[in-house]
């Protein structure tokens, strides 16, 4: 590739911060939104594996209007609409919500999982000893069920980590979007999407590493 | 004492117990002999309450267990129940599956449970796997997990469903063994099993259940012996033999 002409100016360490700092703010978004995500998913989840029909009927149609529809474009309905009704949000808050409702999506399919897991007959045995609902919950389905499941849970935090980079679509100024904005001024795509694919995977390898460990421990 | 009392259980349009009457008394073994689908099981489970039931009533010591006043959690602490699958709680070691709920239903600290714990494991011989994981027990050593959990509740009554049914053969002696130690102890038990020498052994009375109703009771002389009361009981009992 041939360097960039006099209007452009090169790739420097400032630049390199620059990315540094909106990696932080990919990491910040992405943490609160599988946060609360993993919050309303585990209730979400449960409501659909023990709730009534009625309930079961409500939640998984809702969760699949925000599991079919694109993403990307939840986000700009969303940011738009907010805008238009007259309470327009900081681009993180709009992002974070539309991610951690999306977030919340996929992991209500894996706690309804999770607690479909854990047999119906050792939730029995735990009644049978004087435990009441909530202590079988808390007690059995909840460390038989996260361990059946975990390793799916750590494939969601994975993906939503890398969608976050459709946030850049609403003016968030997190790592795609930095890296749109010096690709602008450096002309120099090819290097900076090399150099965000290795952000994203410093990002999300320790995740999967840790999410190893800890299946490591818990089958021992 | 339990008693139970014209107990009906349907599922659906089955009709699986049709008006049983049984009483227990404290320190009685009685043992549920009878074909797979006779209903045996499922009065275990209507005794404990895991099951509603359709009509006629449970008593233990005098608490209705079917009244919607009841406090099941409550009651069921004083009848322990052990299943044909040990169910086993695999997150948790031997000690820790023991003392799970004498130390969340029961409150007891930490120590005091494990304490009873211990004390309950070492009496169906697994003092030396106290730290071990289910996963790492034979199906034996896991049933006896189980009863010692059961046990750890130190409830009044005792409810067996089964619990050989599921073990390989050469493991079924350790089991009963520990079966006959508890009746040995003065427990008041319910078992229901197809092992026929072990309820000519231990049981005060034998019942034998056929297609939802109790066909005959008496003790195992009477069932065993060369005369039963019943036709069916006498067919039943050759047919195992």
């Amino acid at each position: 590739m041939n360097s960039a002409g006099s209007a452009f100016t090169n790739l420097s360490w400032v630049d390199l911060i620059f990315l540094g700092e909106a990696a932080i703010r990919t990491l910040q978004i992405s943490i609160v939104s599988i946060f609360f995500g993993t919050v309303i998913g585990i209730i979400l989840g449960w409501m659909l594996a023990a709730g009534n029909v009625f309930v079961r009927i409500a939640v998984s149609s809702i969760l699949d209007v925000f599991r079919s529809v694109p993403l990307i474009i939840q986000l700009i309905l969303f940011d738009s609409f907010v805008s238009i009704a007259g309470y327009p949000m900081p681009a993180f808050w709009s992002g974070t919500i539309v991610l951690s409702v999306y977030c919340a999506a996929l992991v209500a399919m894996v706690a309804r999982a999770g607690i479909e897991a854990v047999s119906p007959n050792l939730r029995r045995a735990a009644r049978s000893l004087g435990m009441g609902y909530w202590q079988d919950l808390r007690y059995i389905v909840w460390p038989v069920g996260l361990r059946a499941v975990f390793p799916s849970w750590i494939g969601v935090a994975l993906s939503v980590l890398k969608d976050s980079a459709l946030v850049s679509a609403i003016g968030y100024l997190e790592l795609m979007r930095a890296s749109q904005i010096l690709t602008t001024k450096t002309q120099e795509s090819f290097k900076i999407m090399l150099l965000i694919g290795l952000f994203y995977f410093l990002m999300s390898y320790p995740i999967s590493k840790a999410g190893e460990f800890v299946e490591k421990k818990w089958q021992s | 004492m339990i008693e139970v009392k014209q107990l009906h259980k349907k599922y659906g349009e089955l009709h699986v117990l049709k008006g049983i009457d049984l009483s227990v008394k404290k320190g009685e073994v009685v043992c549920v002999i009878g074909a797979s689908g006779s209903g045996k099981s499922t009065l275990l489970y209507c005794i404990n309450g895991l099951e509603t039931i359709q009509k006629g009533e449970v008593l233990i010591d005098g608490i209705s267990v079917h009244d919607k006043n009841t406090d099941l959690n409550k009651l069921r602490q004083n009848v322990g129940m052990v299943f044909q699958q040990w169910n086993s709680f695999p997150h948790l070691t031997a000690l820790e599956n023991v003392a799970l709920s004498p130390r969340v239903v029961k409150k007891m600290s930490k120590i005091e449970a494990q304490e009873i714990a211990k004390k309950q494991l070492i009496h169906v011989g697994l003092e030396d796997k106290l730290n071990v994981y289910p996963s790492a027990l034979s199906g034996g050593q896991q049933q006896r997990l189980a009863i010692a959990r059961a046990l750890a509740m130190e409830p009044s009554y005792m409810l067996f469903d089964e619990v050989t049914s599921a073990l390989d053969p050469e493991l079924v002696g350790e089991v009963l063994d520990t079966l006959r130690l508890l009746a040995k102890d003065g427990m008041t038990m319910i078992c229901v099993t197809h092992e026929m020498s072990f309820a000519r052994d231990v049981a005060d009375r034998v019942a034998y259940f056929h297609e939802g109703l109790m066909e005959e009771i008496g003790p195992p002389e009477q069932i065993f012996g060369d005369n039963p009361k019943s036709e069916k009981t006498k067919k039943f009992l050759a047919n195992v033999k």
